[in-house]
């Protein structure tokens, strides 16, 4: 019992960086209607930098807050010059595009940073407990710490306050949003802005928990987080927490569990993305979408 | 000149065109040039047939695929494995088989997954169906690395330079490893090309592109959604697989790396991007452009490999902005553009005269 719990924690742990992920891919979905395949890799240079902030001796609590300022001037920039362009194309166009930007953004990485692994350090000092065989971390606690207060003060800012509103009237319906005066350019690229800075905060805590920072650290997280994100039905921050936890769960059970499926454990995440878009397209907590032909 | 005789000069000269550059490409190319060229314009050719695979679903379909990669993993194995290895089931006996022998199985086998993966594609559409192909693509090398045998338990399946070698009633003028391989792949890239073209031209290629256009006005007027969308994904994953056989013959294995799967999903798009979508042959200069870019950039900056990559997603940036249809859409647009001109100067000397003339009232 002690191993299932154990596991579960794990889970939650993991399903805590695939939740954040996936909140960056809902926040530019809602605004943009845009998938953004290169949202792994904005996080992976985030984490770069993070990196290289902590490297040149800053504290690591400040690095992070530096590296999510810089990400999210650096969305917002996304947005207004590579995808402003091509924001009601069709499908083709948008996933050519985020795939350029995925392509671009990776090698770059690379060509500042170097390819080699790079140790990230954490801000909160590593612990274990063992409270009747269960294996408790500190990572566990703080990165399920990070991501309450991390969604609060998006509820706060999205319910609360009167550009939340303009973001809300935004994902709503962009037309009617400008003909109120709402500047629908400046909040598409907020939209952008907060998710490069949710997705950073997602890199930093997740690559330190790992064995470092190499160039495809962030595409397998991007896959679970897109699972997360289609369990929540891409528009709902609430559900992409659901969802990343329900992924993060699963996949760790089934490696410690299931052992017909061992090596092959990302059948859970893509079943899980097959399944919704086939059987609940709109998710477990997404609006549907009606379509006037 | 009529109409009809320009017709006929058109006629000519494509004719022309084609024949130089067949038999260029065919005889003259393999034949005075070393294995190093061969091999390069190999690749050249069975990354355009992966291409032209992927035009068939997401240029003339509108379906994107980021999961191609997969597809021509699949057609890899099959020959690979075909190959290398002998196999007895229900006491039947086949293996070691030749490599033209194995195209029939692996265009059977892709064809097959093509439509299986097709059928989630009927309710799983545009952004959302990119994301399905990216997990097949992401999954395919952890079940090739979990269930193929391959050489020394590892899920590679390497070949020998004999099971390699071009059979003995190859003309012997083309019998070098690299001539068998590069003509093997210009053959089929010209047989895909030629298939595309009948494809676009058929009923079923407009019912493809109705679909794509208008899914309820294509289906009002008796299109079966469900089988065009079905038959598209079939017959792309059979390109895509034919050209991971073809890529045995040139790199000699079939391998399930997970970057090199995502990455070839990748150049498929690039290629078929810059060659141009719904073209017939944009993707087989968009296989050369991806071949030669990835070689140019690899020979000035040797010690960065990373520039070849930040080069494509730049170039599919950029060519969404200045020529979204690709090199083939742009000279056809170039073409029409030149000859308005041309006609509309030649109409012009006779214009100004007109209002020139006194009028007399």
């Amino acid at each position: 019992m002690a191993l299932f719990f154990t596991q579960l924690l794990t889970g939650v742990q993991n399903g805590a960086v695939y939740a954040s992920l996936a909140i960056a891919l809902v926040l530019i979905f809602r605004t943009t209607g845009i998938l953004n395949f290169a949202q792994g890799e904005m996080a992976l240079f985030s984490t770069y930098l993070l990196w290289k902030f902590t490297d040149i001796g800053f504290a690591v609590w400040l690095a992070i807050v530096l590296t999510m300022a810089v990400s999210f001037v650096g969305g917002a920039l996304i947005e207004r010059v590579v995808i402003r362009p091509v924001e009601h194309s069709s499908p083709l166009v948008i996933v050519i595009v985020t795939i350029g930007l995925f392509l671009a953004i990776n090698s770059l990485a690379q060509f500042f940073f170097g390819s080699g692994q790079r140790a990230v350090p954490t801000f909160y000092p590593e612990k274990v407990w063992h409270p009747g065989g269960v294996i408790i971390y500190s990572d566990t606690l703080v990165l399920v710490g990070v991501l309450v207060v991390e969604c609060l003060l998006l509820y706060l800012l999205l319910q609360r306050t009167k550009l939340g509103l303009a973001f809300r009237g935004v994902s709503g319906n962009a037309d009617s949003s400008r003909l109120l005066g709402v500047p629908v350019g400046r909040i598409l690229m907020l939209g952008w802005g907060l998710a490069a800075a949710v997705g950073a905060l997602a890199g930093a805590m997740a690559i330190p928990t790992t064995a470092g920072l190499v160039p495809s650290s962030m595409q397998q997280i991007l896959v679970f987080s897109f699972a997360a994100a289609a369990i929540g039905g891409f528009d709902s921050v609430f559900g992409a927490v659901v969802g990343g936890m329900i992924v993060g769960v699963a996949d760790a059970l089934t490696i410690q569990y299931v052992h017909r499926l061992q090596g092959i454990t990302l059948i859970v995440p893509f079943g899980l993305i097959l399944l919704v878009l086939l059987f609940r397209p709109a998710g477990l907590f997404g609006t549907t979408r009606v379509e006037r032909v | 000149m009529t109409r009809s005789q320009q017709r006929a000069l058109g006629l000519a000269v494509s004719v022309a065109v084609v024949a130089v550059l067949m038999v260029w490409f065919g005889w003259i190319f393999p034949t005075r040039y070393n294995a190093t060229d061969t091999r390069l314009v190999a690749q050249a050719f069975y990354i355009g047939v992966a291409a032209m695979g992927l035009n068939i679903l997401t240029g003339y379909n509108g379906q994107v695929s980021i999961g191609h990669g997969a597809f021509f993993g699949v057609g890899a194995y099959t020959t690979a494995l075909l190959m290398s290895h002998e196999y007895t089931y229900f006491g039947i006996t086949f293996g070691h088989t030749s490599f033209v022998a194995t195209l029939l199985p692996c265009a059977i086998v892709t064809f097959v997954v093509g439509a299986l993966v097709g059928f989630p594609a009927l309710r799983v559409k545009g952004l959302y169906l990119a994301l399905v192909t990216l997990g097949l693509a992401v999954i395919f090398p952890d079940l090739a690395t979990r269930f193929v045998q391959g050489t020394g338990g590892t899920s590679l399946v390497a070949l020998t330079p004999t099971q390699v070698a071009a059979p003995s009633w190859f003309p012997s003028r083309l019998s070098a490893q690299d001539q068998w391989a590069y003509t093997m792949c210009f053959a089929l890239a010209i047989v895909g090309v030629v298939g595309v073209w009948l494809i676009a031209r058929s009923r079923f290629g407009r019912s493809l592109i109705a679909v794509r256009d208008h899914e309820a006005a294509a289906s009002s007027v008796g299109i079966d959604l469900a089988r065009t969308k079905v038959l598209a994904f079939a017959l792309s994953a059979m390109y895509a697989g034919i050209a991971g056989s073809l890529s045995v013959l040139v790199v000699f294995n079939a391998s399930a790396d997970k970057v090199e799967t995502f990455q070839n999903s990748i150049e498929f798009l690039v290629a078929l991007v810059i060659g141009g979508t719904a073209t017939v042959v944009g993707p087989l200069i968009g296989g050369f452009a991806v071949v030669y870019i990835d070689k140019w950039t690899k020979d000035a900056f040797p010690s960065k490999p990373v520039v070849s990559p930040a080069t494509f997603g730049v170039a599919l940036i950029v060519l969404m902005y200045v020529l979204p249809d690709g090199v083939v859409g742009g000279a056809r647009r170039l073409f029409a553009w030149s000859r308005r001109t041309l006609r509309s100067r030649r109409a012009s000397p006779a214009a100004p005269a007109t209002p020139a003339t006194p009028v007399s009232t």
